[in-house]
């Protein structure tokens, strides 16, 4: 049997190792779109502090790793996937045949319409040549502009600070980490980052980027012009599932796939970021994190071995640590019209609890870290609530003794 | 046969020693804030329970951890975290559907229970017996592991 994994990140990596495991005879080839070692993008930010060096993003940390398991790593991108022929195309000619396929291509940083955005000084910060790129610019008393405070955009603004640059984060919504924080915790955040000497233009936008003798010119909406010498971009990312065109793989936002994480085409399958698989309520969505990643990867690879394994879907779950401030949220936390709040601006905490009937759905907290996993436990065992719905109720913040007292019985 | 944490709520009289213990051959102080293991104070119902990581088998921090800093211990089968390698990103902490990874932001890093290398500083510190280190057949493992099946796709895929 002849596997190929398309993406070397956590999703790709963890299939390949599960592949070997299920099948020692098994031909297994993992194509990584960059010229690195498998390496974890969630570690970037700390190679930007100077926490670890690059090899301390490494997916895997022994050497040979790839080669003691049987495991081709090739370098190259899909340009092209012919299922009839079993076969996939990479940008440079080269061809693969395949029993299996796994697309596990993860996603590429958008670049919005804003005039400018390709002038020198403008980047992402995706890959550890971005980060190369980054670290070079953003030295102590430069003037940096981020561009989005979402997820990614937070995880980066807390390098920059420890990396001493005057920075101003623009945010076209109205608070950040929008997709994984309400108004209330948006602003206690936002607080708090100010008070920590991060300018925050939130509600507004960036229309051009100019060069400016040795700098560049910010143009705003509604905050006039900054000076920069750099500019971060970080206002999302598309699933890669451009080569797929003419495959006859379904997409959406991503790569659907079934409860199985196989796509409509017999034999081919997505896991990790690219994929738009069952979600824990019943949906199917993209669910870019990475215990969906390792989830995946790990049915994913079960199942193109063979075997018949259904996910039961993802849970979206994120935690983020912004210059100390530590929030986290779970599933459907926007809730229907049974919360629980718990909040202390003085303190920068908040808790906040989504119910459906007897059990817990979504959860969000801020400025806690202590026992904080016993929220996926609560939402994803289902766990009823019994006596203990009441005194959540009341205080919301007593989430580990409500999970030990309804499961340690 | 691998020895594992045996923790019975029924003998626990909430003295907290199990906590001073763990704080300080772990973090050099005692702290119970600071402790891997915590004991619960249900006062209305006058009950009492330890609770700490179990080392399940799905190791759910474990397979979250993007740079590969938790691994199992062939000794006891703990699942150990390197300080070394963690980057203190905190996603096995809200992996762990137990809540019994946290983050300790004096050092940077993650904190669980390694089982103290074999020789558990809790059960020796527990005057009651409700902290043993014993065999893993005996233990309310079973009853950890079945809620861990509940708790989606991990365990399935061990079937």
């Amino acid at each position: 049997m002849k596997h190929v994994i398309l993406g070397a990140g956590p999703a790709g990596v963890i299939a390949a190792e599960n592949l070997r495991k299920a099948d020692p005879s098994a031909n297994v080839v993992l194509v990584g779109g960059e010229d690195k070692p498998p390496y974890s993008r969630m570690a970037i930010p700390y190679v930007l502090t100077g926490k670890i060096e690059e090899q301390g993003t490494y997916l895997r940390k022994t050497d040979g790793h790839y080669d003691d398991l049987g495991i081709q790593y090739i370098q190259g991108r899909a340009a092209k996937v012919s299922p009839d022929s079993g076969k996939v195309t990479l940008e440079d000619g080269q061809a693969l045949d395949y029993d299996r396929l796994l697309i596990a291509t993860g996603a590429t940083p958008i670049t919005p319409p804003v005039p400018g955005l390709d002038l020198e000084g403008v980047h992402h910060c995706w890959t550890l040549d971005d980060a190369e790129y980054i670290a070079a610019r953003a030295q102590k008393g430069s003037n940096v502009v981020l561009m989005g405070a979402g997820f990614i955009g937070c995880i980066i603004l807390e390098s920059l600070v420890e990396r001493g640059v005057n920075l101003t984060v623009v945010e076209a919504e109205d608070r950040m980490i929008s997709k994984m924080m309400d108004t209330t915790g948006g602003e206690m955040l936002k607080t708090w980052v100010e008070k920590q000497g991060v300018k925050l233009l939130t509600s507004t936008k960036v229309t051009s980027v100019a060069k400016d003798s040795d700098a560049l010119k910010v143009s705003t909406d509604k905050a006039g012009d900054l000076p920069a010498d750099l500019v971060v971009v970080s206002v999302g990312v598309r699933s890669n599932i451009d080569f797929l065109e003419g495959s006859g793989v379904q997409t959406g936002t991503g790569v659907m796939v079934n409860d199985r994480l196989e796509t409509s085409v017999k034999g081919v399958y997505a896991a990790g970021d690219v994929a738009e698989g069952p979600d824990f309520g019943g949906g199917f969505q993209v669910h870019a994190v990475q215990p969906t990643s390792a989830e995946h990867g790990r049915i994913a690879a079960l199942n193109m071995n063979g075997a018949d394994v259904k996910y039961r879907g993802s849970l979206i779950m994120n935690v983020l640590d912004t210059l100390g401030l530590i929030s986290a949220s779970f599933g459907h936390w926007m809730g229907e019209d049974d919360m629980a709040v718990k909040m202390d601006h003085d303190h920068h905490s908040y808790t906040k609890l989504a119910f459906h009937g007897d059990h817990i759905v979504g959860a969000l907290s801020l400025g806690r870290t202590d026992q904080i996993g016993v929220l996926r436990g609560l939402i994803q065992s289902r766990v009823k609530l019994g006596p203990w719905k009441d005194k959540l109720k009341k205080d919301p913040s007593r989430i580990a003794e409500a999970y030990v007292a309804c499961t340690q019985k | 046969m691998e020895k594992a944490l045996v923790l019975d709520a029924g003998k626990c009289t909430g003295c907290e020693q199990c906590e001073v213990a763990c704080s300080m051959i772990n973090e050099g102080a005692s702290n119970p804030a600071k402790s891997r293991i915590k004991v619960f104070n249900f006062h209305d119902e006058g009950r009492f329970v330890p609770y700490t990581c179990t080392q399940c088998d799905d190791a759910w921090c474990m397979q979250a951890c993007p740079v590969d800093a938790i691994s199992v211990s062939s000794d006891t089968g703990a699942k150990m975290v390197s300080d070394a390698l963690c980057v203190g990103c905190k996603v096995c902490t809200i992996a762990c559907p137990f809540g019994t990874v946290n983050y300790n932001p004096a050092s940077g890093k993650v904190i669980k229970c390694d089982l103290c290398g074999g020789d558990p500083a809790c059960a020796k510190a527990c005057p009651t017996g409700a902290i043993t280190y014993t065999d893993a057949g005996a233990t309310g493992l079973a009853k950890m592991e079945a809620w861990a099946a509940k708790t989606d796709a991990g365990q399935q895929a061990n079937a």
